[in-house]
């Protein structure tokens, strides 16, 4: 047994252990065992890794140069998860993609460097040998491709995210032009990288993707976010897979492939839970249409107070919360757990119904309600939920909008028809908490606002559910 | 209008017609009610409450409206006025006789016994409310009847083992009895020959003991029919095991407008253990128990009572007036549309329809068949709405042409890349099918815990670094760097996650 054979047993080892890992994740029982089987998987890879660049000869200071960048790495990186705030984890995993994307470029980039750019040199010839020159030289730009992609589309999202830049969506004339066209443009180069290897070329194609995947987001609005994040996730993927390719490691190539897949299915899902074509999303918003909101009268809504809200409450058997982003917006999930809690302990069946697309990114709203100590099995699925809203009390509907708009069911010209959507109208009273009567991010307006049996509660989510609370304590506590 | 409630004439009957309460809701809908002297004493309702609830006492044979339990005898049949509306029980599927009777007199004559029994009607559905109290009674009387405990118990005197009821028949009559005698602490098992009411059984805390037979069907009025021989054939056998397991046993099984079917035999209640109790609340259509007298208790040779009460009903007067004064309250508002006391009649209504006996005189019954069914399954929608049309690409196309590509790809590429590309696909699909059934609570964590993993391109970074070239290096370690960002920070965010969720 050698070094190197050693070390290609320890990548399967690890490529198990990855598999683990990922389907350990798909049940709350065993997600802590998945998560650890990740961290030995990476463990095990690493350590492999390492010695074989020791048994490769590595610089003393290479090796020094490479254990300074992981302790940097690793310290940037414990610490920000450390730091970080549940209602931004959708800008931190952007940002993460982003690294993995930027990390793809440039271990493409070196691919050049070590192989096209010594056309004499001993690697080269070792290539040629196998009729694999050309195919490596492919491989690279691939690579630099699907990761410069990666990188901007990340930086694009991460900055829409965390509200840096405007999250609407950009509308440059001729957009799926310009998408297809870089696509053709990347292949036209890549044919010619083949055939004749040139720097120039490399920076080119460089240039493109990064300039395509800015303006893949950059063209996506805030309301699809969840499928562009896990759509990255899934490019990050694939740019590992072709560095994978690039340095013939079936370790990278078969984690790149898994996580690939598993975030292009994730992303397929949550297309199909807003009734979007997967085609479109991924395009940059190919074919919406959504217009501006039409002026259709609608009557008038009914306003109610935090005291009408605790008096419903109060006297409500079974009550289902519906949050949607503009509770992670307010940071009242602390309150609406609180809420939660007060109406369990007077014996009131509690239960979330959570939109797949709830929030910006999938799950969000799960994090969310799980760092407030909802206890997960009240938090439900919409399809879980919906057929049991005809027999419930009260609604709250808590910065959500478009995820409870009737008008996807009822309304065939309706810019959000025929997406799924928490049927919260059947129920006996609904509650919607919102600061004003603006419509939401799909620019609709809302006919449930209108309903009979809603009362809209305005003011900012995190002090109305306080104020609840208080009225609540005031009933209990008769002064 | 004038509707005046009548006092049942027969000591037996405990029930009256219309309570305080409904004459205050029938005054609203704008009617003056006569209540007969004594009518509600019975039933715990005394005239002044009547008075100071807006009825006068009088003579209630001279209102527009005639309000009775049961039929009124001929002599008070005689003194209604021409084009009064009797309204009351009447039990035309069974009393041919009453009917002729009725259809010679210038009369209109509602049976509140007659209701369709389709959603629209369950709030005048007399048959439903009256054997929602049958059914608690019959568990009460047989409780009364029982030497035992229902609920089991372990005391210092020694164990008690709970009480086993068997109920036939899981209509109205039959789920009170379930969730009444459940509610005592008994082991409840019931029967029905329609599987769709197992669900209702188990939601009482029953057990539903199905008879395995082929030609099970709902019948198109919403109750059981009558069942095949073969069929028939193993429900014997089912009761027969059952008797003899059994302490109590209810029998609730009735087919309207015909003679009850019989279920439990003489031999099946021989074999029934001392002080074992059976009520038949059958009796009055002949009984579903072989021995059973109406209206008597009977004990047998083997010390097995046989309750036959056909007044069960009526044994919970107060409760049972008051849901019959509100059914017919319910009736009122469907035949007072103006709200202005004037009753109209509406024969486009197949409920206004279907309890009509006799109108002005002239004989409308049997009214035509209303075909409605209990069963949820037959009242969904036949037709399934369109759906709006979409792109569906045939599955197999989409594989057949991945796996085209993957042929020529493979076959095509030199043999250094063949096994990468093998690896490679086969990761593809492992990652599909891995995250196939992701719990929709997990989809952040995953996110997460795959953005680590695809922080395994440190390990390409790694093995460029230290290669000469100073270009070479510096990239690699810059990419070692970000990649490392990842892979501890994404798993170190997703083990904080993860620690958050909790059960209740």
């Amino acid at each position: 047994m050698t070094i190197e054979t050693a070390a290609q047993a320890a990548y399967i080892v690890a490529a198990l252990l990855f598999i683990l890992a990922l389907a350990g994740l798909s049940r709350h029982e065993t997600a802590k065992s998945g998560n650890t089987f990740g961290i030995a998987g990476m463990a095990v890879a690493l350590v492999a890794t390492v010695a074989l660049a020791i048994d490769n000869k590595i610089s003393g200071i290479g090796l020094a140069l490479l254990v300074v960048a992981t302790l940097i790495g690793a310290a940037i990186g414990l610490y920000r998860a450390a730091k970080v705030e549940m209602t931004g984890m959708p800008e931190l995993i952007a940002l993460l993609h982003s690294f993995v994307g930027l990390a793809a470029v440039l271990v493409g980039w070196n691919g050049y460097l070590h192989v096209e750019a010594h056309p004499g040199g001993a690697e080269a010839a070792l290539l040629d040998g196998q009729r694999m020159l050309g195919i490596h030289s492919a491989e690279v730009f691939i690579g630099v491709f699907i990761g410069a992609v990666t990188f901007t589309g990340s930086i694009v999202a991460y900055l829409k995210l965390s509200a840096k830049i405007k999250s609407s969506p950009l509308m440059l004339p001729g957009k799926n032009l310009l998408n297809l066209g870089a696509l053709a443009v990347f292949a036209v180069l890549t044919a010619w990288f083949v055939i004749d290897p040139h720097l120039w070329l490399l920076i080119a194609v460089t240039v493109v993707a990064l300039a395509l995947g800015w303006h893949l987001v950059a063209s996506i609005g805030g309301g699809d976010m969840p499928v562009v994040v896990s759509m990255l996730n899934s490019y990050s993927g694939w740019a590992a897979a072709a560095a994978g390719f690039l340095l013939e490691n079936d370790l990278l190539i078969v984690t790149g492939a898994l996580v690939g897949s598993s975030g292009a299915y994730l992303s397929y899902v949550m297309c199909k839970a807003m009734n979007r074509s997967f085609i479109s999303v991924i395009a940059g918003g190919f074919g919406i249409e959504a217009g501006p909101a039409e002026d259709k009268e609608y009557g008038d809504h009914r306003e109610i107070n935090a005291e009408g809200v605790a008096d419903l409450l109060a006297n409500a058997d079974s009550v289902v919360i519906t949050p949607g982003y503009g509770m992670a917006v307010a940071q009242a999930q602390y309150g609406v757990a609180e809420l939660t809690r007060v109406l369990r302990d007077r014996g009131v069946n509690v239960r979330f119904g959570i939109h797949p697309v709830a929030g910006r990114l999938p799950g969000h709203m799960n994090v969310l309600l799980a760092e407030a100590r909802v206890p997960y099995d009240i938090v439900l699925e919409m399809d879980e939920v919906n057929d049991d809203l005809s027999g419930t009390s009260v609604v709250l509907v808590i910065g959500a909008n478009d995820t409870v708009n009737p008008a996807a069911t009822e309304d065939p010209g309706s810019p959000i028809a025929g997406m799924p959507v928490l049927k919260v109208w059947e129920a006996d009273h609904v509650v919607v908490f919102k600061r004003s009567m603006a419509s939401g991010y799909a620019g609709v307006q809302n006919p449930l606002f209108f309903k009979e049996n809603t009362a809209m509660l305005f003011g900012d989510a995190k002090d109305r559910v306080e104020d609840i609370l208080r009225a609540f304590a005031d009933v209990r506590t008769p002064a | 209008m004038i509707i005046g409630v009548l006092r049942d004439p027969d000591p037996g009957e405990r029930r009256v017609a219309a309570t305080p309460a409904t004459v205050e809701q029938l005054a609203k809908l704008g009617y003056q009610v006569v209540v007969e002297a004594g009518a509600g004493a019975e039933s715990s309702f005394s005239d002044e409450a009547y008075a100071q609830a807006g009825a006068t006492i009088g003579d209630p044979l001279a209102a527009d409206v005639v309000f009775s339990i049961n039929p009124p005898p001929a002599e008070q049949l005689g003194k209604l006025a021409e084009g009064t509306t009797l309204i009351g029980m009447l039990n035309p599927r069974l009393d041919p006789e009453l009917v002729e009777d009725l259809a010679r007199r210038p009369i209109t004559a509602l049976s509140m016994d007659a209701v369709p029994r389709i959603s629209r009607a369950q709030s005048l559905d007399v048959l439903s409310s009256m054997a929602n109290i049958a059914g608690y009674r019959a568990v009460v009387e047989a409780a009364h009847a029982f030497g035992r405990f229902f609920t089991g118990q372990v005391t210092a005197a020694g164990k008690v083992p709970p009480a086993k009821v068997l109920v036939a028949g899981a209509g109205v009559a039959g789920l009170a009895a379930i969730g009444a005698a459940g509610s005592l602490g008994a082991i409840v098992r019931a029967t029905d020959p329609r599987p769709e009411v197992a669900d209702q059984v188990r939601s009482l805390g029953g057990e539903y003991l199905s008879v395995e037979a082929a030609d099970v069907e709902v019948s198109a009025t919403g109750y059981a029919k009558e069942m095949s021989d073969d069929y028939n054939d193993r429900a014997a056998r089912l009761y027969a095991d059952q008797a003899r397991d059994v302490d109590i046993i209810i029998t609730t099984a009735l087919i309207p407008g015909r003679p009850a079917p019989r279920l439990i035999t003489a031999d099946m209640v021989a074999s029934m253990r001392a002080g074992s109790v059976i009520v038949d609340m059958a009796a009055a259509n002949g009984g579903n128990v072989e021995g059973t007298v109406a209206g008597e208790v009977v004990v047998t040779a083997n010390g097995v009572t046989i309750i036959g009460y056909t007044d069960l009903p009526g044994r919970l007067p107060a409760q049972a007036s008051q849901l019959y004064g509100t059914n017919l309250v319910n009736l009122m508002k469907l035949l007072t549309p103006g709200k202005d006391g004037q009753l109209v009649l509406d024969f486009d209504d197949v409920v206004q329809r279907g309890i009509t006996v006799v109108r002005d005189g002239e004989l409308t019954w049997p009214p035509p068949q209303v075909a409605v069914s209990a069963a949820p399954v037959a009242e969904k929608p036949v037709t399934a709405p369109p759906k709006p049309e979409t792109k569906k690409r045939n599955p197999l196309v989409a594989i057949g042409a991945g796996a085209a590509a993957l042929f020529l790809l493979t076959a095509l590429a030199p043999e250094a890349l063949r096994g990468h590309l093998t690896v490679f696909a086969l990761a593809i699909v492992i990652g599909y099918y891995v995250i196939g059934h992701v719990h929709h609570a997990l989809h952040t964590p995953l996110m997460s815990v795959t953005n680590a993993i695809s922080g395994i391109i440190v390990v390409g970074a790694l093995l460029q670094l230290g290669h000469s070239d100073n270009l070479v290096t510096g990239l690699s370690f810059v990419a070692i760097l970000l990649a490392s960002i990842n892979v501890f920070g994404g798993f170190a965010v997703t083990r904080r996650m993860l620690a958050m969720f909790s059960r209740s």
